[in-house]
């Protein structure tokens, strides 16, 4: 269904491409005034983790916050809500589907960037073991989180306020922007104990070998700690926005 | 002169239209604040590692800053609202009523819906413009300035030009909002001092989507790193690009056919 639609998968490559590339130039940059090396990144490595990165976001990464708005205000929700399932099943087939089928787009463009900007990986075997579950999980956290506050649309139509806040917290806090260990320290600290590290920079940094095993482990079980956190809260929110909904303009 | 005057009318209707709603304005400060707050806080992390970024100091990039929000406030003010309803009315024929108009039909068409409160994103770029000229301080002398104001303007028209372009092709091609949203996405890029991207990727900022024009530029010159050829060059730029704007909005015009009825 998507694949009629090529121009809009341009932009959608534009937009997910140019921020991660923009974000590398300038920290190689950087990296270039200050004798070639910053916070332990030399250049190569900085293009290997906003590389990686790049993919590890279009693994975890939704649209489900720009979409409940026009769900509530438009009243589809009530078709969903008269299905015998909960519509988070939906939502996520939807996610994973299309997905699969800009994967091929956004691996092409990886590959081109590591061609022009020549990362460096040196990935040992067990951080490659715990990488596949530090992303499936990191998924789970960002799904639930972001499914959670998508419903906010419940309680206010102006979400759009509510997104930016939270698109601002998840620039800096989940490593987009830098590396988290270039932040200063208590920004640091705020994306650990905030879900924000275990949605994004998490499984870059095990796969750049940037934490030790044990630290791998504490944090997926972190991850799994947040799964379940969010779990829970849906579940709250969802029944007390339910009784709230009340279908403007069905 | 009747140009303007037809711009404040359009703009007083704007401002009669939202007035009522002023809630928005405060949902849009707010909005702006952040952004500019989220740029700024950027800014800080960058620079805590370096003294310059490639070549930029961070008051020369806190100029590039309010330039950035300044120039793209100004689009979102005017041109890409009065745009996408020209491409709207291409597709639905309702450009008929603006044809019949006795004023210029691409002027009616490029400042036709004003979003005001938008003027938060050109008011926030002047704080910061202010901001980073007082502290660039003693510096900076008239020619700076009267240098700054002609890349503005240059850029201005380039970025208009730019946009009328891609709207104009919706005689062509009808649904073309696809293409402007590639615009505002690559817009971000120039956040940044083009001079940092790699040759590839500033000749697409420099030409392809001018950017480089409206943002980079301009702000060189109050970095004082503006030379006479490149402003030269963004003024026959400028020049060329109004000129294709204007004769493909004709060529535009011969081949739309009117409203469907």
């Amino acid at each position: 269904m998507m694949l009629q639609y090529r121009a809009s998968l341009v932009i959608w490559l534009i937009s997910h491409v140019l921020d991660p590339l923009v974000y590398l130039v300038v920290w190689t940059t950087v990296s270039r005034s200050s004798g070639g090396s910053v916070g332990g990144y030399d250049a190569a490595q900085f293009a290997a983790y906003f590389i990686v990165l790049m993919l590890v976001n279009h693994v975890t990464y939704t649209w489900i916050m720009f979409e409940y708005e026009y769900r509530v205000r438009h009243g589809s929700l009530s078709f969903a809500l008269l299905r015998p399932v909960h519509p988070i099943h939906s939502d996520l087939a939807d996610n994973i589907s299309s997905k699969i089928i800009t994967l091929p787009l956004i691996l092409a463009a990886a590959g081109i960037l590591a061609l022009i900007f020549h990362p460096v990986f040196q990935v040992q075997p067990w951080a490659a073991a715990a990488f596949l579950p530090a992303l499936l999980l990191a998924f789970g956290v960002r799904f639930l989180m972001e499914w959670t506050l998508a419903l906010a649309a419940f309680w206010t139509t102006r979400v759009s306020a509510i997104n930016q806040v939270y698109f601002i917290a998840a620039l800096f806090l989940s490593g987009q922007m830098a590396p988290l260990s270039l932040l200063p320290a208590p920004l640091r600290l705020a994306a650990s104990i905030l879900p924000f590290r275990w949605t994004t920079s998490f499984p870059v940094e095990i796969l750049l070998g940037r934490v030790g095993w044990t630290e791998a482990l504490t944090g997926l079980c972190v991850q799994a700690g947040w799964i379940l956190v969010c779990l829970l809260l849906l579940r709250l929110v969802w029944r007390a926005g339910v009784r709230v909904y009340s279908a403007v303009g069905a | 002169m009747r140009y303007l005057r037809l711009l404040w009318t359009f703009f007083r209707v704007g401002v009669m239209g939202e007035i009522a709603y002023r809630a928005n304005f405060f949902v849009q400060l707010f909005e702006s604040l952040l952004e500019l707050g989220t740029a700024i806080a950027g800014l800080a992390v960058i620079f805590s590692y370096t003294s310059t970024l490639g070549g930029w100091t961070p008051d020369q990039v806190l100029a590039l800053v309010g330039v950035f929000f300044l120039v793209g406030g100004a689009i979102r003010l005017v041109i890409q609202p009065s745009l996408e309803q020209l491409i709207e009315s291409v597709r639905d024929g309702t450009l008929d009523f603006t044809l019949v108009k006795p004023e210029d039909a691409q002027l009616l068409s490029s400042i036709q819906r004003v979003e005001i409160w938008k003027l938060t994103d050109v008011g926030l770029g002047l704080v910061v413009l202010a901001v980073a000229l007082v502290r660039l301080g003693s510096g900076l002398g008239a020619l700076h300035a009267a240098g700054f104001a002609a890349a503005l303007i240059a850029g201005g028209v380039i970025v208009y030009s730019f946009w009328m372009i891609l709207a104009t092709s919706a005689f062509w091609l009808v649904r073309v909002e696809n293409i402007l949203m590639v615009f505002q996405s690559m817009y971000e890029a120039g956040r940044w001092p083009v001079s940092i991207y790699p040759g590839w990727l500033r000749f697409a900022l420099t030409f392809i989507v001018p950017v480089a024009f409206a943002v980079t530029v301009p702000a060189q010159a109050l970095a004082g790193r503006l030379t006479w050829q490149v402003l030269a060059g963004a003024w026959l730029f400028a020049a060329a690009l109004f000129t294709a704007a204007r004769l493909f909005w004709r060529a535009g015009l011969r081949r739309y056919g009117g409203a469907s009825a």
